[in-house]
Order: C-alpha cells, then sequence, then structure tokens
C-alpha cells in the first residue's frame, strides 16, 4: 500500500536524520587504531557508537512508519550516496585531529538544541530518540569545546591546525539550519524542527567559544552542497563503498 | 602527559574502587577519560580521579619493619572471643 504524503514526508525526514548520524559515525570510527592516545581512541570509539545506535533507533522508527519490507542493513547498506541525504558536513573527510574536533564542535552545538526541540515532537517515536540522544550529545559538545579550547589556546602549532580545521568546515556550517521541502511541511505540523530558528543562539554559542579559544570566526561562504538533496561531495562514495563492502559482497550476510 | 589513578563507585557500592589509571592532561580531562574508558558498560555512578604521583605509597623495603611485628600478635584478632549464637556473622 502505497505511503499518504504525510507519511512519505515523515520517513524522508527520519531516514536523513539517520543518515547524518550514520555517516558521522562511520568518519569517527575510522579514528579507531589512529587516534593520539589510548584514551582518546576509547573516547572518540565511544561517541561513534553513539552515532551508530543513533542512526539505528532513526532507521527502525523510519521503517515502522513505511513498513515496506526493507530492514535497517538495506538502508545503511543497500543505497548509493545519491540516495543518502546526510549533510554534507559529516562526509568529509577525516582529516587531522582538529579536524574531528571542529567537525564534532560545530555539529555538537547544533545537536544539543536540535535534539531538545525533537523531545518535543508530535512524533512520539522521535521525540523519544531526541531525549536520549539529547543526553549523550551534552556530553560529546562538553568533551569536543573542551578540545577547542585546549587546542585553540594551546601551542603555535595546535593554534593554527584548530583554526585551519574551522576555516576549512565553516562553509558546511549553513547547511546545518537550512530545511528542505518535506521537512518545511512537517515544521508546520510540529513534527520537525525547526533549524533555521536554531541558527542564531547556535552561532552565539560558537562565537563565545572561539573567543575564549583565542581562534576566528571565518568569513567564509556557503559550500554549494545540498546533502539533503542528495547533493553531496566527492567524499561520500568512497565512505559508502568501505562502510558497505561487507554487505555488497555477501548480501544479507549476519553476524 | 601525568598519570591518574582512577577510583570508580558502583551503583550498589558503598566504596570508591580502585579501578586503573590513564593519562591524561590535566584532572578535568582524566575525569572524562575515565568516564570513557572505565564506565563505558554503566559500571559506576561516581568517578575520582587522583594525580598518581599525589599517591604516598607504603615501600616494599619497609614490610618487614611495618607488618612483620603483627604477625607475632595474635592477641590483637577478635578469635579468642566466643562468639553467642544468636549472633551471625
Amino acid at each position: 500500500m502505497p505511503l499518504d504524503a504525510e507519511s512519505q514526508d515523515l520517513f524522508a525526514y527520519t531516514v536523513a536524520l539517520a543518515d547524518d548520524a550514520l555517516v558521522h559515525g562511520q568518519r569517527l570510527a575510522e579514528w579507531v587504531s589512529r587516534a593520539p592516545t589510548l584514551e582518546e581512541e576509547l573516547a572518540i570509539a565511544n561517541v561513534a557508537l553513539d552515532h551508530i545506535g543513533r542512526a539505528r533507533m532513526f532507521y527502525a522508527r523510519a521503517l515502522e512508519i513505511s513498513h515496506d519490507g526493507r530492514s535497517e542493513d538495506d538502508l545503511a547498506y543497500g543505497r548509493g550516496a545519491d540516495e543518502f541525504a546526510n549533510l554534507a558536513i559529516f562526509e568529509l573527510p577525516r582529516g587531522d585531529f582538529a579536524v574531528a574536533v571542529a567537525r564534532q564542535f560545530l555539529t555538537d552545538a547544533f545537536n544539543v538544541p536540535f535534539l531538545a526541540a525533537l523531545t518535543t515532537s508530535r512524533d512520539a517515536g522521535l521525540a523519544a530518540i531526541g531525549a536520549k540522544a539529547l543526553k549523550e550529545s551534552t556530553y560529546h559538545l562538553r568533551r569536543s569545546r573542551d578540545w577547542v579550547l585546549r587546542l585553540g589556546d594551546g601551542t603555535d602549532e595546535s593554534r593554527r591546525r584548530m583554526q585551519g580545521a574551522i576555516d576549512a568546515l565553516w562553509g558546511h556550517c549553513a547547511e546545518l539550519f537550512e530545511p528542505f521541502a518535506a521537512e518545511q511541511r512537517l515544521i508546520a505540523r510540529g513534527v520537525a524542527v525547526d533549524r533555521g530558528a536554531l541558527e542564531r543562539p547556535w552561532r552565539e554559542a560558537i562565537d563565545a567559544t572561539l573567543a575564549e579559544a583565542t581562534l576566528r570566526v571565518p568569513t567564509t561562504q556557503p559550500a554549494p552542497y545540498r546533502g539533503r538533496l542528495g547533493r553531496h561531495t566527492v567524499h561520500l562514495a568512497p565512505l559508502l563503498a568501505d562502510m558497505q563492502a561487507l554487505q555488497r559482497t555477501y548480501p544479507g550476510q549476519q553476524w | 602527559m601525568p598519570l591518574y589513578e582512577v577510583f570508580i563507585r558502583s551503583k550498589r557500592g558503598l566504596d570508591h574502587r580502585h579501578v586503573g589509571s590513564l593519562h591524561a592532561e590535566d584532572a578535568q580531562q582524566a575525569l572524562e577519560y575515565a568516564r570513557d574508558v572505565y564506565t563505558r558498560r554503566g559500571e559506576g555512578v561516581s568517578i575520582w580521579v587522583v594525580r598518581s604521583s599525589d599517591i604516598v605509597a607504603s615501600q616494599e623495603s619497609d614490610s618487614a619493619s611495618f607488618y612483620d611485628p603483627q604477625d607475632d600478635k595474635p592477641y590483637r584478632h577478635a578469635t579468642f572471643y566466643r562468639v553467642p549464637d544468636d549472633v551471625n556473622l
């Protein structure tokens, strides 16, 4: 039975949130065996698993809506780059440790108010995921903000790298606040979060932390990618190839 | 990076127990790393971290003077008292 228009919107919205979490989790997982210290590696792996767990909750909710016989694995491993709806900032290459910190900080500072708002969604499933994920992101932000201060207000080298990472990602932050069509309809129904309204408080929080870290706020223009519409950077396809290799070689394989 | 000793109080525990050590830049980071390294499976509800260098430890070479004198003072143990039947240990 085909889905009604509202369910289609809700499905697309929920899958997009899952894609954000999955792609971010996959990029973070690349730090395993590469982090500067063992302690930091375990900490990053924890954050990666939080995001992958979040992706699973969103995919599961999406499949409750679509009820189309697909599984979480089908959504995670069976779609190509043009079918993924994650924001581009999550797919950008791993980079150095400063890039990992910058990506985490810029998006944690967005996720905390976003998830807090999601807890009031009229979709009970999304509201419940928001409540669980909010606690995780609150901790992630504490960690990532701490690292921005340490590296920004650290040595000449750490400061140079931290500034470089913020500069490189800045243009991709505009996308955090741009709703797509289905999302706009869901905002009107009290289901989706109005991300546009989060930009000003986000920017104030970022400005305050960068100032404390003795870093400049970049003036980069917004990047042209629109992940929600499937317009990705060249970096998503190799990430998916890596992540999906096993399921593509042995479809339906289970642990 | 300095070494920190980590103590965790479990959900039902009364005391903090030593669980291990880790390297961190400062106490705040040590606390966060302790959370990530030692409480991943819900082991604890309270964490202490202490700079390892701040712990004053007894030395192996002192053990003869520290502990051996106790070995021949059995009267310090409560084993000579008869335990009444209604006291359950």
